[in-house]
């Protein structure tokens, strides 16, 4: 559904201070996938993620989003905005209108739809992320605590319907539970829409709960590509470029060197780790 | 030895909060110099409207605070309390308001009448603990969000306050932001002496305090050391808050029935238990 081809984004090209931001990205990304992407700050996220919906175009390369490139003259016409919602860094920053429910319908309102459709647009996003209709629709959004004023910025989002939803940091600044919570919603609305995920998170707990398929950004270039599995088993790579694996993938791997039992270099989950403990326990009793 | 924080049955309602509702209930708190007290809580919990509080932006509604003996409802002694009592803030893009690194150190303190050249003493002092005497010249606004976050902090220490109180001061920072932050504060308390009162949501860097209080509707839902309050796994996460993955693995496997030591903090305790 998404084709990355070649993509290399340089600030300044042949200047002095020619600097690669992306460097020779080739991908796919296919239609129900749930992508977890991290990396260091600077690491190219933010740069990575403004490509896919054309806000920025690459130097070199394409990117192509169901048959339409971004560099097209055209792409803004043919939906590539609407196709892939882009949720910015503390969203809820950009929440402008007087109400809850003229806020989220800004976008559809935008693409021409009827006033009940819209209506019918803004029930729904509410829905999703766990909003009451009734109870906030209107309400002023700057009176609504943090973590209400981010899902109704994330609602203003899905009301254009995108096919492939992108979230930057949604959970940074919020408390455990609001942080839970949002991905709870996040987590849902990828099981109930089928809709194409792609998270870009610091928290690498976050990121192995959730996603089907994590990319790493080091300097620019994509550096893995793969299952949780496959990525935290390799934790002195990911060392190198300054991330580090959860606490729990590192307790269990110390406890299979020092004890030489079959425990896999990748669990992921607390629980996961007390099954895996358990039944060793048991084997070697 | 007296306490330098004493907060005495302290209620607080905001303007229009609904009849009885408590942003903060009948709290108690004494915080001792030299202590690293970390207030735990959701949003919500009043955490944010006690560090207000606290340097005298917002007046108790019911019982007394006292900085250092000064009660902050004592007009006259707002600024003395301020000097006593540095604060530092979630976002640090709104705390710095030089475009060179050492002149917005300097602010501070050149604001008291530090004469120099005592001023450029303080200036180079702060910026050794902070550990960024490299960047005196650079402009603030290219620095990392940690980086700045180091300014901030040195700006307040050019004051040489007694009492440091931080209000989620890694909240918007990446990783590598937050850990910079967790060492500077280490350094605050154990070499510099400064007491510190920081207040967060974020459980990893509480686990170096000496006391940790978690706030919940505006009381105390638990208090103690950091291994006290995480092995008390169940409340915490009924209070919506995290523990160590290592504190709820040994407190999962205590309950299936292995007998292992169930208060600890670190990846390197739980593989010595197992």
């Amino acid at each position: 559904m998404i084709e990355i081809k070649n993509l290399n984004y340089i600030y300044h090209p042949g200047s002095p201070y020619e600097k690669y931001a992306l460097r020779d990205i080739n991908l796919q990304i296919r239609k129900g996938e749930f992508i977890g992407l991290i990396g260091h700050t600077g690491s190219g996220k933010s740069t990575f993620v403004q490509h896919l919906n054309g806000l920025m175009k690459p130097t070199l390369g394409t990117v192509n989003v169901s048959g339409i490139s971004t560099t097209d003259a055209d792409a803004a016409k043919r939906g590539l905005r609407q196709k892939v919602g882009l949720v910015f860094q503390y969203p809820e920053h950009q929440l402008f209108e007087e109400t809850v429910a003229k806020d989220i319908a800004f976008g559809p309102q935008n693409l021409g739809l009827s006033e009940e459709e819209t209506e019918v647009r803004v029930r729904e996003a509410m829905d999703m992320v766990g909003l009451s209709f009734e109870k906030l629709h209107d309400r002023s959004p700057f009176e609504l605590s943090g973590g209400q004023k981010r899902r109704v910025a994330i609602a203003g989002v899905l009301a254009m319907k995108p096919e492939v939803l992108i979230l930057d940091e949604p959970t940074a600044g919020l408390d455990p539970r609001g942080r839970d919570e949002i991905l709870d919603e996040i987590s849902a609305l990828y099981e109930s829409q089928g809709i194409t995920i792609i998270l870009v998170s610091h928290s690498m707990e976050d990121i192995a709960r959730l996603a089907t398929r994590i990319l790493v950004l080091d300097k620019g270039q994509v550096v893995m590509d793969g299952d949780a599995r496959e990525i935290y088993r390799e934790e002195e790579a990911l060392n190198a470029i300054g991330l580090d694996i959860p606490d729990i993938t590192k307790a269990m791997k110390q406890v299979a060197e020092k004890t030489g039992w079959d425990i896999p270099p990748n669990v992921l989950t607390v629980q996961e780790a007390v099954d895996v403990y358990l039944r060793e326990r048991k084997n070697h009793a | 030895m007296d306490p330098i924080i004493q907060i005495e049955h302290l209620d607080y309602m905001y303007e229009g909060a609904p009849e009885g509702k408590k942003a903060l209930d009948d709290l108690s708190i004494e915080v001792y110099p030299g202590e690293f007290v970390a207030v735990l809580g959701h949003n919500g919990s009043g955490k944010s409207t006690l560090a207000k509080l606290l340097n005298g932006l917002i007046l108790p509604t019911n019982g007394e605070i006292r900085i250092a003996g000064m009660n902050t409802k004592d007009e006259e002694r707002l600024w003395d309390i301020r000097r006593t009592c540095g604060m530092v803030f979630q976002n640090p893009d709104n705390q710095i308001i030089a475009t060179v690194v050492e002149e917005d150190i300097a602010f501070g303190p050149e604001n008291l009448g530090v004469p120099m050249p005592e001023l450029k003493e303080r200036v180079d002092r702060a910026l050794a603990i902070v550990e960024m005497e490299e960047y005196r010249k650079h402009a603030p606004h290219l620095l990392s969000g940690g980086q700045k976050q180091r300014i901030a902090i040195a700006g307040i220490l050019a004051m040489d306050p007694q009492v440091v109180i931080m209000d989620e001061p890694t909240a918007m920072l990446d990783p590598q932001g937050r850990e910079e932050i967790i060492g500077t504060i280490a350094t605050l308390n154990r070499t510099e002496k400064k007491t510190v009162l920081l207040i967060t949501h974020y459980m990893d860097e509480v686990v170096e305090a000496d006391r940790v209080i978690v706030l919940e509707e505006g009381r105390i839902a638990l208090q103690g050391t950091p291994r006290e309050v995480f092995s008390r796994v169940e409340e915490m996460k009924r209070l919506g808050l995290d523990v160590p993955q290592a504190t709820e693995m040994a407190w999962e496997l205590a309950r299936q029935g292995i007998d292992l030591q169930a208060d600890i903090l670190t990846v390197e305790e739980l593989v010595a238990q197992l």
